[in-house]
């Protein structure tokens, strides 16, 4: 059923039925993505959460996926507009291996690609509803770039999305080196990880790191976090005030 | 309508009777001036002997920097500090009030302030202003029954913890704290985790800035240190000084007093002791 507003000089506002064409707000998501560059090329990591508003529904989804022999593309935001670009990515391959010259994508492409897809989706007032990581090498080229659903597209040698930005980001800056080794890697992004599961309400303790280098994109089998709760204050925090709060 | 003999006394709290008619001049299209806040990073820990509190002292007016170098830790009793977030004024007034409360109480019982005290004084107050008193507080001291410390809502909820961050660089701050916090600090390790902390919050968060303050509190002891650290001094100040054209004369400058200066002689007994 259709039917439009009229206001009052008389211009139609709104189509009721082509709303529910385009995307209002996402349903299924993914919380944050944290990547760094190190020594030997690219690492990543996130947790294998969908939440459905605030409700945990689904623990194993896997929101880093490999691009091609040389990129990783991580994602949080809707998880079905990122099975979307999954499918997108797909096609650009296959596209790309039938001229069967030996070339392949690389991580520089692939972003790229994401960035006028994602600034076009956008300029259509129909987003895909993510924000993606974007990491790997070629070449002995080291890559780390990031693109956000309204088409904001940058590179940098360590990125978060979402929470990630206001409580991994702070940690990067302070302790990102570039001759980082990779249990140090590891180590710096389990750091933010661990902080992410205190004080994300949408996290939760099951994570794949993910290593891209020049041989080629693995991703890790998922695993869970040490976490620490026996603070005194924690378990006796009305010490000295009986009874109160 | 005659008027009633007996004048029933004011209420307390805020009168309501004014939002009819600001909502109304909000929809005219009337922008209500913003408040001065403090968009602050404040945090505090529970170390070995006692507790650290941390603050850094910018003040914003919306997009702007009112005030460079305020004072957020604010004095309470000689052994409880209490760091503020939220609207200056607020936090100003909040802190100043439970403070001369704390010292007549001080006064009737002859005793120390404890920490609870100060606890319950501040939560009373915000929750009986449901949150309409924009006042986020950290409070910390050291009393007779030990180190506390507490972090308060404008809406007059509390929490106990060995390590909190409020404000707007709260999260930034938070994270270093999760990630570094210890039980059983030094003095010096826990001056300097607060005060990466607030670094974290100065240069990560937008609302903070400039300086770092610190206030350490321990048994019959406490430190202010205001201005710890000045992670942002001004980079390019000329050696010259200011130098005036040749053009411009220096005048001699030359006080003349407008009127004598009258002495007035004490008559009369003087007051009674």
């Amino acid at each position: 059923m259709t039917f439009t507003i009229q206001i009052e000089n008389g211009t139609e506002v709104r189509n009721a039925e082509a709303d529910s064409q385009r995307t209002l707000y996402p349903y299924v998501t993914g919380t944050s993505v944290v990547a760094i560059k190190y020594k030997d090329g690219v690492l990543m990591a996130s947790d294998m959460g969908g939440s459905y508003g605030s409700t945990l529904r689904y623990k194993n989804i896997e929101r880093m996926k490999a691009i091609g022999k040389h990129s990783l593309l991580g994602a949080s935001g809707e998880i079905s507009d990122f099975q979307e670009i999954l499918r997108y990515l797909d096609e650009l391959t296959l596209n790309d291996n039938m001229w069967d010259d030996g070339n392949s994508l690389g991580p520089k492409e692939v972003h790229n690609y994401l960035t006028r897809v994602m600034y076009n989706r956008r300029n259509k007032f129909n987003p895909l509803w993510n924000t993606l990581v974007l990491g790997g090498v070629k070449n002995g080229e080291k890559y780390l770039g990031m693109v956000s659903m309204i088409g904001v597209s940058f590179e940098d040698n360590h990125v978060a999305t979402g929470f990630g930005n206001h409580l991994a980001r702070p940690i990067l800056r302070d302790e990102w080196r570039e001759d980082l080794g990779f249990e140090e890697g590891v180590k710096l992004l389990e750091k933010c990880m661990r902080v992410l599961l205190y004080r994300d309400r949408s996290a939760i303790n099951k994570l794949q790191i993910a290593k891209m280098t020049e041989e080629g994109v693995t991703v890790s089998e998922p695993y869970s976090l040490k976490t620490f709760w026996e603070f005194k204050a924690f378990t006796n925090p009305t010490v000295g005030a009986e009874g109160s709060w | 309508m005659s008027q009633s003999a007996v004048d029933v006394p004011p209420k307390g709290g805020f009168s309501f009777d004014l939002c009819k008619r600001n909502d109304m001049l909000t929809q005219k299209g009337l922008k209500a001036p913003s408040f001065l806040k403090t968009g602050t990073t404040i945090v505090g820990l529970i170390f070995k002997d006692g507790v650290i509190l941390g603050a850094d002292t910018r003040a914003t007016e919306g997009p702007i920097v009112a005030d460079k170098n305020c004072e957020k830790i604010h004095y309470m009793a000689p052994n409880i500090y209490c760091c503020g977030a939220g609207t200056a004024a607020d936090t100003e007034a909040v802190t100043d009030m439970v403070s001369s409360q704390l010292r007549l109480h001080r006064y009737q019982t002859s005793r120390d302030s404890r920490v609870i005290t100060a606890l319950t004084l501040l939560k009373k107050h915000l929750f009986s202003y449901q949150g309409h008193v924009s006042a986020a507080l950290v409070l910390g001291g050291v009393d007779i029954t030990g180190p506390h410390l507490h972090t308060i809502y404008p809406h007059g909820s509390t929490d106990t913890l060995p390590f909190a961050t409020m404000g707007s660089g709260s999260l930034a701050a938070m994270s270093v704290f999760e990630a570094k916090y210890k039980e059983g600090l030094t003095r010096d390790e826990g001056i300097q985790l607060v005060a990466e902390a607030i670094c974290s919050g100065i240069f990560n968060d937008l609302g903070s800035g400039s300086n770092v303050d610190i206030c350490v509190i321990t048994k019959g002891n406490k430190e202010y240190l205001r201005n710890y650290m000045e992670p942002n001094p001004r980079t390019y100040v000329s050696s010259k000084g200011y130098s005036f054209t040749k053009k411009t004369e220096v005048l001699l400058t030359k006080i003349t007093p407008l009127l004598e200066r009258v002495e007035i002689t004490e008559v009369g007994e003087a007051m009674e002791e």
